[in-house]
């Protein structure tokens, strides 16, 4: 394959990884925006959301597409409660201190990978997409004979990558109308804002609290719904959405929705670029040190303003 | 001689100007009272003093030297002791430990010499008979004093006090007064204050501050029939 | 030092050597790996329990002393000795740069910072699989760990070797703490604003707080790579920065003694637990929850609450 081919392959590859990572990293925005608590855990319901499929898509069975839409609806709901459970039995018991959250949520971290892989085992299972036609891309090249509608063998995507794409657009939209237009929205920007003020005001917190975490953890696992007919559930897949949600969270200004979607589309889709042309380590190792030296330099994100 | 200048002393914090070109002069020796309404800028003002933050502009001049650029513990190993609005006396160590960590800083010296100094400091605030209990259990009022005590340990040339007296009870108030006038010998002092018979008693000059701004300055009696004082100050005090 | 402090040092050392005598070789073989390991724990502890940072990133430093000593024996033919030293150098640079930026910042974002370095180490030692052959590892042979015809390898040495490094950080920080300087490190711990108002230059003293505790962690490591014959790129990994931090926890922050007691205590917790199931850190998971929720301080933190004051 040429070049501007296989970049634009790399590009829609990327586009899957940086709808993926943008769901997953609202959620952990939204957390550490209202909740001011950092959630290491975050990876772990990514990967929870993916075995729940699993299980959900395999014990039904009829059609790919029926397991698929139940899956779609029941994981992010039953690792919400996971995530419910967890905050009122650990979180809100520790009055959300950070850096004592911080350490609790790496113990569920393994708590809960641990007892997948006690209960799921150590292998990667496959879930079936409901549709997937592949779709072959062509592409224009200019030769002598002027303009050239050519095929290139390789160049394809499937219609279920184009639907992951789409999906989160629909997701991150609907969350964003959630939040600017509902009651319940209101509410929760009114804690954000000032939790003693909001107490003042009669709005339940802890119940606040536990509804966002849960909100955070099911956006978590949506996107690993979304992505695990592509990539298989896996006991220890957790570790990368955390670290790319971390990435475009820090980089795209802690807490702050816009910035962190921007942001996780950008680390998405350079990810995705950079895996296709270069060693996947070393654009992890250049990632990893440019989150820590925003932090250093930038604490208000690449996009944030200065305070 | 002038133990504490500054000149032009400015500082905003976003678009709030909390400081506006105070030039402020302190005689060694002597007993300065600060006071002014709620947010008149006093703590803003001993802040910049201390080097807490970086002011926007102007100059902090102690003992002859420009300090304004230095970093704040820079500044305590001068000879400026600062004491804390809110006491912030660390709780989970002995009052002891709480003075002797303020001696060590200054006297480098062996342990004999620094307990005889944190000794020194805790006879004078009266906590002798506390040292090895848990600063955390201390009362209030004590705490209070304790402040002072690590202050003193410090053995400073200038004592900054930010509302020593806020929430004492009245007798602990008078014997605080007492304590005021036995240190004014050894070192000067620098006193945010709104009680104001503390003030009218032992204050040598009063600075005022509104707005940012130096307001009027002078012996108390002279500050007490000024009107812009009276206006701006003992108006607004209900 | 008071006496009955100088008591404990040395009653808990002289338990370590009684225990080689009394204890089957099986037991030797852990005592001598949770002493290594203990020592890594009382590195991190003069951080987190004597100066108040939680660094989640002290496996770079356990992993830079293991590949500083580690790499140049294997590839450039170093002696144990300067191998050692070479391993202590590196560790101490790599945590003065880390400590430099990282201090910039301060609570979560500082835990941020130092997770995200360690992270760019363990990825550098997958990437430079050539040298470290990654996750692999590679044995350091038999006849590179001899010293001055001691041979390291074998147990009895080992054990006694393991205790030498052991006592030697543990004193360290015992005495450390007892100087003005580590008076003036659990001051910043308590209240960073007022020690700074008393005089003390706190980001210097955080900043040797750190590489003083990179540093032990990186003689850790080199002491693990040298007396067990191995390094690998599982030692970079996020899980040997949480580890500490559980020692630590459950052995009791800001105590002497508590490193050593938390390192036994979850070595034993994991080992038992390994004999039932493949997924052990389950155990390290729980333990980590029910520690933050009740009991903060660890076994000989809420000692010295409850029962001894004066426990260093």
């Amino acid at each position: 394959m040429d070049f501007g081919p296989h970049l634009f392959l790399a590009i829609l590859e990327g586009a899957v990884t940086a709808a993926v990572i943008s769901l997953t990293a609202v959620g952990l925005s939204l957390v550490f925006g209202i909740m001011r608590v950092v959630n290491v855990a975050h990876g772990e319901f990514f990967m929870l959301g993916a075995v729940v499929a699993w299980w959900i898509a395999t014990s039904i069975g009829i059609h790919p597409a029926l397991g698929f839409t139940a899956a779609l609806i029941i994981a992010p709901i039953a690792v919400g409660a996971i995530a419910a459970l967890s905050d009122r039995l650990v979180l809100s018991r520790l009055e959300y201190d950070p850096e004592r959250t911080i350490v609790a949520t790496i113990g569920l971290l393994y708590v809960f990978q641990q007892a997948t892989l006690m209960t799921f085992g150590p292998d990667a299972r496959p879930v079936e997409p409901p549709f997937n036609h592949r779709l072959a891309i062509p592409w224009i090249e200019i030769s002598e004979s002027g303009l050239n509608l050519t095929w290139p063998w390789g160049l394809a995507t499937t219609s279920y990558k184009l639907f992951v794409i789409g999906a989160a657009c629909i997701i991150v939209a609907a969350l964003w109308v959630f939040l600017q237009r509902t009651r319940f929205g209101l509410i929760m920007r009114a804690t954000q804002l000032d939790r003693e003020m909001a107490t003042a005001f009669g709005i339940p917190v802890r119940r606040v609290y536990s509804v966002v975490f849960a909100l955070g953890a099911a956006l978590a696992a949506l996107g690993a719904v979304l992505i695990v007919p592509v990539q298989q559930a896996h006991y220890l897949m957790g570790g990368d959405p955390l670290l790319l949600s971390f990435i475009a969270v820090i980089i795209g200004g802690l807490g702050s929705l816009p910035g962190t979607i921007l942001a996780g589309v950008i680390i998405g889709m350079s990810d995705g670029i950079i895996s296709v042309f270069f060693s996947p380590t070393l654009a992890k190792i250049l990632a990893t040190l440019l989150v820590a030296l925003v932090l250093i330099f930038r604490p208000q994100g690449l996009l944030g303003r200065a305070p | 001689m002038t133990l504490l200048s500054t000149r032009q002393l400015s500082k905003s914090f976003g678009g709030l100007q909390a400081l506006r070109n105070v030039d402020f002069d302190l005689e060694r020796g002597r007993i300065r009272a600060l006071i002014g309404p709620n947010g008149a800028g006093k703590s803003t003002f001993v802040g910049a003093v201390c080097g807490r933050f970086r002011v926007t502009s102007g100059n902090v001049i102690f003992n002859g030297n420009d300090i304004t650029r230095l970093p704040a513990h820079h500044r305590i190993g001068l000879g400026i002791a600062y004491s804390f609005q809110i006491t912030s006396v660390f709780d989970r160590l002995t009052v002891h430990e709480n003075v002797a960590l303020g001696v060590r800083r200054h006297l480098k010296a062996n342990q004999e010499r620094v307990n005889k100094q944190v000794c020194a400091a805790l006879d004078k605030t009266g906590l002798r008979n506390r040292a090895d209990q848990l600063a955390g259990d201390l009362s209030y009022g004590h705490q209070r004093l304790l402040e002072i005590a690590m202050g003193l340990g410090q053995n400073p040339q200038l004592f900054i006090m930010d509302e020593p007296t806020q929430g004492l009870a009245e007798s602990e108030v008078d014997a605080f007064q007492d304590l005021l006038q036995t240190l004014c010998q050894e070192t000067t002092i620098l006193l945010i204050e709104h009680n104001m018979k503390v003030v009218m008693d032992c204050a040598d000059d009063i600075t005022v501050l509104n707005f940012g701004e130096v307001l009027a300055e002078g012996p108390p009696a002279k500050i007490q029939k000024n009107e812009k004082v009276q206006h701006a100050y003992f108006g607004t005090q209900t | 030092m008071t006496v009955r402090e100088g008591l404990l040092h040395f009653v808990l050392l002289g338990i370590l050597v009684l225990l080689f005598f009394v204890v089957s070789d099986y037991h030797d073989g852990n005592w001598a790996r949770i002493m290594v390991l203990a020592v890594y724990a009382v590195g991190y502890n003069l951080l987190f329990g004597y100066t108040g940072l939680l660094s989640l990133g002290h496996a770079l430093f356990f992993a830079t002393g293991m590949y500083g000593l580690a790499l140049p024996i294997q590839h450039l033919g170093f002696a144990p000795v300067p191998a050692f030293l070479s391993a202590l150098v590196c560790a101490a640079v790599v945590s003065s740069a880390v400590g430099f930026l990282a201090l910039r910042t301060s609570g979560v974002a500082f835990m941020i910072v130092t997770l995200m370095f360690a992270q760019a180490g363990f990825l550098l030692s997958l990437y430079a699989g050539r040298y470290t052959r990654g996750d692999e590892g590679f044995v350091i042979p038999q006849s590179a760990r001899i010293i001055a015809g001691i041979d390291f390898s074998d147990p009895t040495i080992r054990y006694f070797a393991a205790f030498f490094v052991f006592a030697a950080a543990y004193l360290l920080i015992a005495w450390l703490i007892r100087t003005p300087f580590g008076k003036c490190l659990v001051a910043i711990r308590e209240n960073e604003d007022r020690a700074r108002m008393l005089g003390y230059d706190v980001h210097f003293h955080k900043l040797v707080a750190v590489i003083l505790s990179g540093t032990v962690s990186g003689a850790a490591g080199a002491a693990y790579a040298f007396l067990f014959g191995y390094a690998g790129a599982t030692f970079a990994s996020v899980q040997y920065s949480i580890l500490p931090l559980l020692w630590v926890l459950l052995g009791g922050a800001g105590t002497t003694i508590g490193p050593l007691i938390g390192t036994a205590f979850a070595f034993y917790l994991i080992d038992f637990s390994s004999d039932l199931t493949t997924a052990h850190l389950l155990v390290v998971g729980l333990a980590i929850v029910l520690l933050t929720l009740f009991a903060p301080l660890g076994l000989a933190g809420e000692v010295r609450k409850r029962i001894v004051g004066w426990l260093p």
